[in-house]
C-alpha cells in the first residue's frame, strides 16, 4: 500500500516548518527521509503517523485520506529516537502492550499473545531477554525491543525517527544493516528518518532529501548521489569543490572525481599542498591552485599518495574527472 | 522521601562522609528530640504506662487520628492526582493563580484555617447549612477533622506528582496512542504507574502531616471526649495539667505507630522501585 503526502503544509507561528510537501512512499520500501536539522523530517514523520496535524494536505494510507484519523486507527508503528520504551514494564510486556490494550473482540488470547512475542522476539534476535527491564539493556538492544513492539501491532506502516541516532557508531552501522536484512524479511513499508548521508545511502530504496520544509529531491540512493538535482543535495551528500566558469555558472566536483599527477599532465591544473593526511585507505589532501580561487579538498588513495611523496608546499596537478554544473540561479 | 542508598549508588565517592553528615544531622534534629521523649515517658512504670496510653479515651483518639489522617490522605491522593493532572496537562486562564493557590495551605497558619473551615461549615455557616439539609453534619465531628486535614494536607499530594508528571516524556504516551491504546488505557497502563511511587510520597506525606495536625482541627472537632478529640489535643491538654510523663507515653505510642506505617509505605514504593530497575 503506497502512502502518499499531497500538498502538506504546517506552520508553528509564522515559521513555516513544511510548505507544500508531496511525495509518494511506495508499498514495500525502505524509504529515508535525509535533511540537516531543522528541515521538517521529524515533523513529516509525525504528521504522517498522526501524532501531529498538517495546517493543510492530506495524508493518503493507500486510496484511504487519513488525514483526519486519529494515531490510534492508523496502524502506525513508530519507533522512537530513545526508545521510549516503559520502563515499568519487561520487555515482554513492552512488547506486549499493543496486543494487550486492544479491545477485547480484538484482542488474541493469552497463549496467541505469548506465542507472537516469543515471535517477535526472536525475530529481533533477543528471545533471552524477555524478563528484562529495558533500564538493564545496552541502547542498541532498547531499539530493537521498541522495533519489536511496534512491529507486534502488524503495522500497515513502520515510521522510525533517527532510531540509530544514540548510538555509537559500531552498533549503529551494525543494527542499521540489521534493519536492512529485516526489511528484506518482513517488508512492511517504512521510513526511517536520519541527517547520516552514509545510513541514508546504505539502508534505503528510496531517498528523500528534504531542506528548509521542502522535499529538494527523491529517488534511488544511485540517482541521488550521481545527479544531485540541486546544489544544495549536492552539497548536503558530500564535500563539494567549486570552480566558478564563464557565463556565471559553476562546476561541482566531489574529492575523490580528481585525477592527481605528481608532474604536469596536459588539462591539468597546478595547485600547492597546503596539508594532507590518511583516513584508514583515503588519502586527503588540502590544495591551494596557483591560478587563485578556493582551496579544494581532493581524495586518492594512501598508496598513490604515498608514491607521490606529497607534503606540504609541494606542487601537485589536478584534473576533475568527472564534474556537474550547476547555474547560478540553481545556487540560490 | 525516606530512601534507603541503594547499593547501585556505591560507586558515588563520599558515600561515607555523607551518611555520616546524614546521620549526625538526623541525630541532632531528630533523633535526640524524640528520644528525649522517650526518655520522659519512661518515668512511668510500665503499669501506668499500659493505663495511660490504654485508657478509652486516648484508644479513642488513636483511631481518630490515624483513622481521619489516612481517609484525608486518600481523598487527597485522588483529588491532588486530578489537581496537579489538570495544573500541568492544561493550560487555561487563571491556571498560575490556581497553581498558587495549592500552596496557600502551606501558608496560612494552622489556626486561621481551622477558623475560617469552621465558619464554613458551622451548621450555620456557607456549605454548613446546606449539608445539614441532607442530613451531614460536617463541623464538630470526624467529618470535620477530614475536611481539616484535606485542607491541609492537599499541597503536599499536588507538590511531589507535579514536577514528576512534568517531566513524563509526552513519547511515551504518543508511542501507546500509536500502539492503538486508548486514551483512558494509556492513562492507567503508562502515565499512572510511571507516577504511582511520586503519588505515594505524596500521601504518606498528607498523612503523617495529618496525624501531626493540631491548630486548624481543634477548632472544627468540637473536641468532645471519646468522639471527636485527636491525639495531638489528649497530648496538650495532659501538658496542661503538668502530666508530662503521661502526655510523652501518649506521643510515643503515636511515634512508634506512624513510625511503623511510613516505613512500611517506604518498603511497599521500594518494592514497586525493585521491580521497575
Ligand atoms: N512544536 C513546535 N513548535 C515550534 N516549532 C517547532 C515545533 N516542532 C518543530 N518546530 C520547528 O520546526 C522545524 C522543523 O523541525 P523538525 O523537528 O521537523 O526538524 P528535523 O528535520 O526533524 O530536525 P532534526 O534533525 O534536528 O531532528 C524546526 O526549525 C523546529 O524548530
Ligand atoms: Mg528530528
Amino acid at each position: 500500500m503506497n502512502i502518499e503526502v499531497r500538498n502538506i503544509e504546517k506552520r508553528y507561528g509564522s515559521f513555516t516548518a513544511l510548505g507544500d510537501v508531496s511525495h509518494v512512499f511506495e508499498s514495500g520500501k525502505l524509504s529515508a527521509l535525509l535533511g540537516p536539522s531543522g528541515s521538517g523530517k521529524t515533523t513529516l514523520l509525525r504528521i504522517i503517523a498522526g501524532l501531529e496535524n498538517a495546517d493543510q494536505g492530506q495524508v493518503l494510507f493507500g486510496c484511504e485520506d487519513a488525514s483526519h484519523r486519529h494515531a490510534r486507527y492508523r496502524g502506525v508503528g513508530f519507533v522512537f529516537q530513545h526508545y521510549a520504551l516503559f520502563r515499568h514494564m519487561t520487555v515482554f510486556e513492552n512488547i506486549a502492550f499493543g496486543l494487550r490494550v486492544k479491545a477485547r473482540s480484538q484482542r488474541p488470547s493469552r497463549s496467541e499473545i505469548r506465542k507472537k512475542v516469543e515471535r517477535l522476539l526472536k525475530l529481533v534476535q533477543l528471545d533471552w531477554l524477555g524478563g528484562r527491564m529495558p533500564s538493564e539493556l545496552p541502547g542498541g538492544q532498547r531499539q530493537r525491543v521498541a522495533l519489536a513492539r511496534a512491529l507486534a501491532v502488524e503495522p500497515r506502516l513502520l515510521l522510525l525517527d533517527e532510531p540509530f541516532g544514540a548510538l555509537d557508531a559500531n552498533v549503529r552501522s551494525e543494527l542499521r544493516q540489521w534493519l536492512r536484512r529485516l526489511h528484506d524479511e518482513i517488508h512492511v513499508t517504512s521510513i526511517f528518518v536520519t541527517h547520516d548521508v552514509e545510513e541514508a545511502l546504505e539502508v534505503s530504496d528510496q531517498v528523500v532529501v528534504m531542506n528548509a520544509g521542502k522535499i529538494e529531491q527523491s529517488g534511488s540512493p544511485d540517482e541521488v548521489y550521481d545527479h544531485p538535482a540541486s546544489p544544495f543535495v549536492y552539497r548536503f551528500l558530500g564535500h563539494a569543490n567549486i570552480f566558478q566558469v564563464a557565463g556565471g555558472s559553476s562546476l561541482y566536483v566531489r574529492p575523490h572525481d580528481f585525477d592527481v599527477f605528481g608532474e604536469h599532465f596536459p588539462g591539468a591544473i597546478a595547485a600547492q599542498v597546503l596539508g594532507c593526511r590518511s583516513v584508514g585507505a583515503i588519502g586527503r589532501i588540502d590544495l591551494q591552485p596557483n591560478n587563485g580561487g578556493d582551496p579544494l579538498q581532493v581524495e586518492t588513495d594512501k598508496n598513490s599518495m604515498r608514491s607521490m611523496q606529497v607534503v606540504e608546499g609541494k606542487t601537485l596537478y589536478i584534473r576533475p574527472r568527472a564534474s556537474k554544473q550547476y547555474t547560478a540561479a540553481a545556487e540560490i | 522521601m525516606f530512601r534507603f542508598p541503594s547499593c547501585r549508588r556505591k560507586v558515588i565517592p563520599g558515600f561515607g562522609l555523607s551518611l555520616g553528615f546524614t546521620l549526625f544531622y538526623l541525630g541532632l534534629i531528630v533523633i535526640i528530640p524524640l528520644a528525649a521523649t522517650f526518655l520522659k515517658s519512661a518515668e512511668l512504670d510500665w503499669s501506668e504506662f499500659r493505663a495511660t496510653v490504654g485508657s478509652p479515651r486516648v484508644m479513642a483518639s488513636y483511631r481518630l487520628s490515624f483513622g481521619a489522617s489516612l481517609a484525608a490522605a486518600l481523598v487527597n491522593g485522588v483529588f491532588g492526582f486530578l489537581t496537579a493532572w489538570v495544573l500541568v496537562r492544561y493550560s487555561f486562564p487563571g491556571r498560575r493563580i490556581v497553581d498558587a493557590l495549592v500552596d496557600l495551605p502551606f501558608a496560612l497558619p494552622t489556626a486561621v484555617a481551622g477558623i475560617a473551615l469552621t465558619t464554613i461549615y458551622a451548621e450555620t455557616g456557607w456549605m454548613g447549612q446546606w449539608m445539614k439539609e441532607v442530613g451531614i453534619k460536617a463541623a464538630f465531628s470526624p467529618l470535620g477533622i477530614m475536611i481539616a486535614l484535606i485542607f491541609v494536607g492537599l499541597p503536599f499530594v499536588v507538590r511531589t506528582i507535579q514536577p514528576v508528571l512534568e517531566d513524563l516524556d509526552a513519547e511515551l504516551e504518543e508511542v501507546a496512542a500509536s500502539l492503538g491504546a486508548s486514551r483512558f488505557k494509556t492513562i492507567t497502563k503508562v502515565v499512572f504507574p510511571s507516577v504511582f511511587p511520586a503519588l505515594i510520597t505524596g500521601i504518606a506525606l498528607a498523612f503523617a502531616r495529618g496525624v501531626g495536625e493540631y491548630g486548624s482541627v481543634v477548632f472544627i472537632s468540637g473536641n468532645m471526649p471519646m468522639k471527636t478529640e485527636i491525639t495531638p489535643l489528649l497530648i496538650i491538654t495532659k501538658l496542661e495539667q503538668y502530666d508530662t510523663a503521661g502526655a510523652t507515653a501518649i506521643a510515643v505510642v503515636m511515634l512508634v505507630i506512624s513510625f511503623v506505617l511510613l516505613l512500611l509505605i517506604n518498603l511497599l514504593q521500594a518494592g514497586y522501585a525493585g521491580r521497575r530497575a
